[in-house]
Parts: structure tokens; sequence; C-alpha cells
């Protein structure tokens, strides 16, 4: 079983793998950059393909760490996967629609909506 | 005392260490709040500025111990006022490949300009791009409507 140090993973009865962070603020490059390998893992090592990045402990993240999760939506695709985010406090989804990653990444309010979306 | 009355200056200059840039910051965000900032108001600060110090540290002074980054900080309880130099070479500022577009919106980098600009009042560079300052006013309350 692999050992995350910045994320912890269920996994969810539907077969959704959700992850939710360590850190309530990503801002520490080294952190931010462990972050992105153990994401990147999931798919190509653990060969998971539905992840759900559940956010209701992440007070802060910098753009850097936005970009890790832009990785991870590309190597998700690539693997014909799906991946969704949610419960992202207002000030963060605000960086989300202001850079419009909102039409790039598939935001869900609850991870009870999200889980939902991986059926339909 | 006014409100326009400065509560606090740091004027300092920091070695090209993030370690170091993000104490800084934690000292500018512990000042606001002393100082009344809060929620949202904060939070767009403190995105503003982390993009600011690592641009300078990283892509300025490419992480170049030698090189140094001066910060300036000014809090009141109405405004912020953040002046980072950093001793590179600058970039073109008014030139930036806009991230937001179809071609580049699913790429990996180019966001923390274009989120400092977005969220702040008053962002301005110098000529060559090696010294920022930003300002932010302090957000309208938002005052609830009588009943």
């Amino acid at each position: 079983m692999a050992t995350h140090r910045r994320i912890s993973v269920t996994d969810d009865v539907s077969g959704v793998s959700v992850v939710r962070f360590i850190d309530k603020k990503i801002v520490d490059s080294g952190s931010i950059e462990q972050l992105g390998e153990e994401l990147n893992s999931l798919v190509l090592v653990e060969k998971r393909n539905m992840i759900l990045l559940n956010f209701d402990s992440v007070e802060f993240m910098s753009s850097a760490a936005l970009n890790k999760l832009i990785s991870l939506n590309s190597k998700v695709k690539a693997a014909a996967g799906r991946l969704k985010i949610c419960c992202l406090r207002a000030e963060i989804k605000e960086v989300f629609t202001i850079t419009r990653l909102d039409r790039v990444l598939d935001l869900r309010k609850t991870e009870a909506d999200a889980i939902a979306a991986f059926k339909l | 005392m006014s409100s326009d009355q400065e509560h606090w200056h740091f004027d300092k200059v920091l070695s090209s260490d993030l370690d170091v840039g993000h104490a800084a910051i934690e000292e500018l965000l512990n000042a606001l709040t002393a100082s009344g900032w809060e929620g949202s108001d904060l939070f767009r600060i403190q995105m503003a500025i982390e993009e600011a110090i690592v641009n300078a540290i990283e892509h300025g002074n490419q992480r170049d111990e030698s090189k140094k980054v001066h910060t300036v900080f000014r809090v009141t309880p109405e405004k912020v006022m953040m002046e980072i130099t950093d001793e590179g070479a600058g970039f073109d500022h008014r030139n930036l490949a806009d991230p937001t577009t179809d071609e580049l919106v699913d790429k990996p980098r180019g966001r923390g300009v274009m989120l400092i600009r977005e969220l702040m009042t008053e962002v301005v560079y110098n000529e060559i791009g090696n010294q920022v300052t930003i300002i932010k006013l302090r957000s309208a309350a938002v005052v609830e409507p009588s009943q």
C-alpha cells in the first residue's frame, strides 16, 4: 500500500478514490512538489482513475498548487478517468473562477454531489 | 488615532530563500490581523504577496542566494502597500500571455501575475519589471438591508 505524507486517500463504495489534504495551507514549495508527486502516483502507480479531491480542510493554496491540479487532471484524462473537486471555500473558489479553471476542472459543492456526479 | 495612520511598517532585505519569504508573509498577516483585516481581504492579500515573493525569489533572483529581495510593507486599517524588489533582469510585464485563453487554460503555469492583478486594488511594475508595488484597499463592509 502506498504511503502518502501530503494526502490521505479513502475508497468510496462506488469505486471513487476520495483524497483529502493534510496541509491546511498549501504554500511551501517542497510540500507542493511532494503533493504533486503523490497525486500523480495515484494515477500512474496506483492506477486509480476516478478521483475526488475534497478541499474541506484547505484554507489557502498558491498558484503553484493549482498547477499540480492541472497536471493531475491531464493524467487522469490520459488514463480515461475522471477527476472532480469538491468543498472549496469561497475564497479558493474565486481563484478557480478568476483563472477560468472552473471551465477545465469539474467543481462540485459537496462530496455527496461529486460522488453522485461520477455515476452520471 | 486616524484610520489612515500607519499601524505597522516592515522594511527588510531578505535572502532568496522561500522559508525567509514565508516568514515575512507571516509577519505581514499577523500585522494585518492586528489592524482588523479579515476574511476574503486577508486571503486575497496572502494570495498576492505569496505570488509576488515567490516570483521574486524563483523567477527574479533564480534562487541565487547571493541576490536579495527588498521587501517593504505598510499597513493601516484601510490600506496595505507591499513593494517587492528583486535583483533579477526583470520581465516584460506588459506582454504576458493571457493564461485564461483556450490554448493556455489547461497549462500548469503563468497564473501568478494575473492573480495579483485581479485580486488587488492597484498593481504597478517598474520599467524593467524587477519591482512590483501592490496596493489593496479594505473592501466595503456588506450592510444587511433593513427589514
